[in-house]
């Protein structure tokens, strides 16, 4: 059997070393009534065979290249580079532990408190933590903290947030009695005002306004954010957003059906004792020389258990990996120039598909960076006229939201080249 | 002695080479030119700036600095930390996996709708239950998730029970878990035979209560002997029994939480199921579930329906969703695969090694070390290092001690029932040899303990640091928090001149 | 001044007229180890006896802390803020926690310093 280390004359050897005569010796505390006869699964299979089963799983989906996928919607295909694989594929990385025993751990300690500073430093926020699973539980959890911290029960989602976060953000708070609504106008009893940019459209929102209509009304406001639009956009610190939020698989990850990718989330320090989840920090020995350990655990599960800032015990600390790779390869000068990119190439597409006959982008007076909303005749007709040819068409967004019928919203990246561009335009006009 | 590597920060030249990235190639306007402003970025972000070959090396040094499942040996009790295939690291890197959209249609990915069923069909198998959800991220989220379901299962009765009951010996996750699904968090006392109090659970039992949450195995490593006669209990009031699937690998194949009573049942797959940890995660936490719960399950569930699969987001009942997309796939895709290679008798030969490797273990420190309860032990057991107090050794010395030995520690000061903690799982991927090196290796340093404890304290010596002053760093960080010191400590700073 | 009495959460207090201090004992100090940090509430609070009002935390632990007596906060020790370590170094001295005016009468199960010994000692 694969992965099993013991003979069978070792098993008998530790058997006599128990001092018991079978394996039956040893499960006595199990009452025989519970015994089950086998366990009624297929008998295991040689890695060949294991590797063929898996891979006809694999073969049975339709792999659209990246530079034909035009679809977004949370997730996207951009450039990861080769290091990023080569550093998470290091099994030191990849099997260790959690970091509890600091001295033999500063390898994942450093490269988190690495992430923390540059989650901290794209946001311009003063801290961020370890990581969190992803997009939408972070913005969950950030949406406590604020209704811990103001004492208030009702969480406000401006504009178009991604629907699946809302829907996560719901669950969160039906335990705790926490309601969401949607609005744009903060009351007294508002907690804290989500909203996302770019939106999950695509658009540029008002995120300088958004944050002062929360601080009016006493509530904080939470910013969802794009990582890499953060080389182009403000970031949240710049217009007092007082928690930053988002989901990171656009540094360094791959789509893998929606995970496992990273969340991230930021705070002003005056929220810091609030945040959910792992922080690390810098120490140092009886020598003087720096390290790195968890700190200020006494927030979390295992100390305060009932009264911890959230049942969270793990982080994504392998994703938070990549995507430090991703930015330290990139740099800030990498990332401004992947999404200058990503801009342009979407609005010449912008330019190209709003002018076939019929098509129109569905807000023309809004500004966008790398997704945007169109408006078009058959929108499932088009997607199976792109899929035919291989292309991965745009998102059809009337799925969550009844207003945009026939909106499909197109993300271009960097992968998509020139050439694609032409490749989906010459297809939909046929 | 590997030496300390500075961060990518320090390493950072303002004149490292930039990647060579496309350029646009397409007629469009500058971002700067069409977006307000008061939209823009004013400054850059302090990011480091290093060339591909300094990166790899920063990376690679750092990867030096850790001890791992793939070189040492990882008893950490209640972990699981055994052997990661590599097989299934290979299976989740077909780009047949990995370049999926979340967003495709049905019809492009039903060999992923069909993994997942496979994987749903193989943990209700294991667990004994009707209908698994394999969205949960983590244990601790699986926990919240089930808790969830039963809390929508009562509420559907028109019952608002509002305790949870929790084991003195939980994980804090539990009762973490059961505060921010709204529930109030009563404990229930340990018998001196380390397992649950049946009197305490009785007088704790009322109409008032949502559910009872249980490790079986407990954190003690020992089997509930009373289990059927705890879940009759539950039941009769009418709260439900949660599993926490913790300790999942001592009976796959012997026995099922299922039969044993259990309503709803969460697996780690980076435990029982070798995804790795990754140093923190990512893992997946599963939950399994009994009919009269599998309405609540959180949407989207696969279903199949003449040969075709779909995701069912009609779901009227459900608690709705708890995280985006459809879990953490790529987890899913190495649990399946080695569920595949191991198959039912080789996952039921695990359980049976573990719980061999464990006894075997726990016979070899006997003597050593205290061990507090009576044994046979499951797959983990908790020795104690209360019996070298008196030369002034505790637990985090023989974990430190340990550590200088090339070993990784067990896990230490938990469960907090028992004092100076050491409760070790050594799983069933490590050699009678490695089990013996490492009981070599506790009986050296209990000798040490006796005759030079001050020696001990001092270890490790040989990893790139010594013991940190972790105190230091938590009021250091207090002050910054209180305005006391500008220096953040959770975070590098630029130095003021180098910000722009 | 009368003498030090205690609680069976590890508070102690002192009662000059109806101004009582409050901090937490020695035993629970040596429990908790290093402590490196207090949530405490501001002045002007009125707290009932047994009302948890605040939370010290050490590396390893943290834990709530509960007013042994009723009233309404007049002093909180500002010197724990920059310096936690006061209350390993002198629980009953520089480390004291808060001030209260007492409103009413000092409850009855209070414990004095034989009592208190007595109840850590069954504890260990």
């Amino acid at each position: 059997m694969p992965y099993l280390v013991h003979s069978p004359d070792e098993r008998a050897e530790m058997l006599g070393a128990i001092g018991v005569d079978s394996m039956d010796g040893l499960l006595v505390d199990i009452p025989k009534t519970l015994r089950i006869p086998r366990l009624e699964l297929p008998d295991g299979l040689s890695e060949f065979e294991t590797m063929a089963q898996v891979a006809s799983l694999a073969a049975k989906n339709t792999v659209f290249p990246d530079r034909l996928t035009f679809r977004g919607g949370g997730v996207y295909r951009r450039f990861i580079p080769a290091a990023v694989a080569a550093v998470t594929g290091k099994p030191e990385f990849y099997t260790a532990y959690t970091p509890y025993q600091p001295e033999a751990s500063q390898g994942t300690l450093q490269a988190i408190y690495e992430f923390q500073t540059l989650i901290a430093e794209l946001t311009a926020l003063d801290v961020a933590n370890a990581s969190l699973y992803d997009g939408a539980t972070a913005v969950a959890e950030a949406a406590m903290m604020a209704a811990v911290h103001t004492g208030r029960k009702e969480v406000l989602v401006s504009g178009y947030v991604h629907p699946e976060y809302v829907e996560v953000l719901r669950a969160f708070g039906d335990g705790r009695g926490i309601k969401v609504r949607k609005g744009n106008e903060p009351t007294s009893k508002t907690a804290a005002v989500v909203f996302q940019q770019p939106d999950f459209l695509g658009l540029v929102v008002d995120a300088p306004a958004a944050t002062k209509r929360a601080h009016e009304a006493g509530a904080l406001a939470i910013a969802c954010v794009d990582p890499i639009s953060l080389a182009l956009l403000a970031p949240p610190g710049e217009y007092g957003a007082d928690i930053a939020v988002g989901e990171g698989q656009q540094l360094g990850l791959t789509p893998s059906y929606g995970g496992p990718h990273v969340g991230f989330i930021a705070c002003r320090k005056e929220l810091v004792r609030r945040l959910p989840g792992r922080l690390i920090g810098t120490a140092h020995d009886a020598a003087g020389r720096r390290g790195f350990v968890l700190t200020l655990t006494a927030r979390e599960q295992h100390i305060r258990r009932e009264k911890a800032t959230s049942n969270i015990c793990t982080n994504h600390s392998l994703c938070a990996l990549a995507a430090s790779v991703y930015m330290t390869y990139m740099g800030a000068e990498g990332m401004r120039q992947v999404a200058e990119v990503s801009f342009k190439r979407a609005h010449a597409l912008a330019e190209r598909l709003a002018a076939i006959p019929g098509w129109e982008l569905a807000f023309p007076e809004r500004q966008f960076l790398n997704e945007f909303p169109i408006r078009v005749p058959k929108a499932a007709v088009v997607n199976r006229k792109l899929a035919r040819k291989g292309i991965l068409g745009g998102l059809d967004v009337h799925r969550w939201f009844r207003e945009l019928k026939g909106v499909l919203t197109f993300t271009c990246t960097e992968v998509n080249d020139p050439r694609a561009l032409d490749e989906l335009v010459e297809t939909v006009s046929a | 002695m590997k030496m300390n590597e500075p961060l990518s920060f320090e390493k950072s030249r303002p004149n490292a080479h930039a990647p060579r990235l496309p350029e646009a190639e397409v007629a469009a306007p500058e971002p700067a030119s069409v977006l307000p402003r008061e939209l823009l970025r004013s400054r850059p972000p302090t990011l480091p700036r290093l060339s591909e070959p300094e990166v790899m090396r920063h990376y690679s040094k750092l990867a030096s600095m850790n001890y791992s499942i793939s070189e040492q040996f990882y008893p950490l009790g209640s972990c699981t930390m055994k052997y990661n295939p590599v097989a299934n690291e290979a299976a989740a890197a077909l780009p047949g996996f990995t370049a999926l959209h979340p967003y495709q249609d049905e019809d492009t990915v039903q060999g992923a709708l069909e993994l997942m069923w496979r994987l749903e069909q193989a943990l209700c198998a294991v667990a004994g239950v009707d209908r698994v959800t394999l969205q949960p991220a983590a244990g601790a989220h699986g926990e919240w998730t089930a808790l969830r379901m039963i809390q929508a299962y009562h509420r559907s009765r028109g019952e608002a029970r509002t305790e949870v009951l929790v084991p003195d010996s939980a994980h804090g996750t539990n009762p973490a878990s059961a505060a921010l699904s709204g529930f109030q968090v009563v404990e229930v006392a340990s018998a001196p035979d380390g397992r649950i109090s049946l009197a305490d659970l009785e007088s704790k039992l009322s109409s008032r209560v949502a559910a009872l949450m249980l490790t079986n195995p407990n954190t003690l490593g020992l089997f509930e002997r009373d289990i059927l006669d705890i879940a009759e209990l539950v039941h009769n009031t009418g709260a439900k029994l949660y599993y926490d699937g913790a300790n999942l690998n001592a009976f796959m194949g012997v026995c099922r939480p299922g039969d044993m009573g259990f309503d709803a049942v969460h697996m780690n797959l980076h435990k029982t199921f070798t995804t790795p940890h990754g140093g923190g995660g990512p893992g997946a936490g599963p939950v399994g579930v009994k009919a009269e719960l599998v309405p609540f399950l959180p949407t989207p569930t696969v279903e199949r329906l003449n040969g075709h699969l779909k995701l069912d987001f009609k779901r009227p009942q459900s608690i709705g969703r708890v995280r985006s997309f459809y879990g953490n796939f790529g987890m899913l895709v190495r649990a399946y695969t080695y569920i595949v290679a191991m198959g039912g008798d080789g996952l039921t030969q695990a359980s049976l090694d573990a719980v061999l490797s464990a006894n075997y273990l726990r016979k070899r420190v006997e003597g050593q070390l205290d061990l507090p309860h009576e044994g046979p032990c499951m797959h983990e057991f908790v020795a104690s290092a209360h019996n070298l107090a008196p030369n002034g050794i505790k637990a985090l010395d023989v974990a430190k001690g340990l550590l200088e030995r090339d070993f990784y520690a067990p896990t230490i000061y938990f469960p907090l029932v028992v004092p100076e903690a050491i409760m070790v799982e050594p799983t069933e991927t490590e050699s009678k040899a490695t089990l013996d090196a490492f009981a070599d290796a506790i009986k050296e340093i209990v000798k040490q303990a006796r005759e030079e404890p001050e020696k001990l304290h001092q270890e490790p010596h040989s990893l790139p640091v010594g013991r940190l002053d972790e105190v230091a760093t938590a009021r250091r960080i207090n002050a910054y928090l209180q305005g006391q010191s500008d220096d953040p400590i959770l975070r590098w700073k630029p130095v003021p001149d180098q910000a722009c | 001044m009368a003498g030090r009495l205690y609680t069976k959460t590890h508070e102690w207090l002192t009662a000059d007229g109806k101004t009582v201090t409050v901090g937490i004992t020695d035993f629970a100090q040596a429990q908790l180890g290093d402590v490196v940090f207090l949530e405490l509430p501001n002045p002007g609070r009125r707290l009932e006896a047994g009302e948890s009002f605040g939370v010290v935390e050490s590396v390893k632990a943290a834990s709530d802390l509960y007013s042994p007596v009723p009233g309404r906060i007049s002093t909180v020790n500002d010197k724990l803020a920059g310096k936690p370590e006061l209350i390993n170094s002198d629980p009953y001295g520089d480390g004291w926690i808060l001030k209260l005016e007492l409103a009413g009468e000092l409850p009855k199960d209070l414990l004095d310093e034989a009592a208190y010994k007595r109840f850590t000692e069954s504890q260990a």
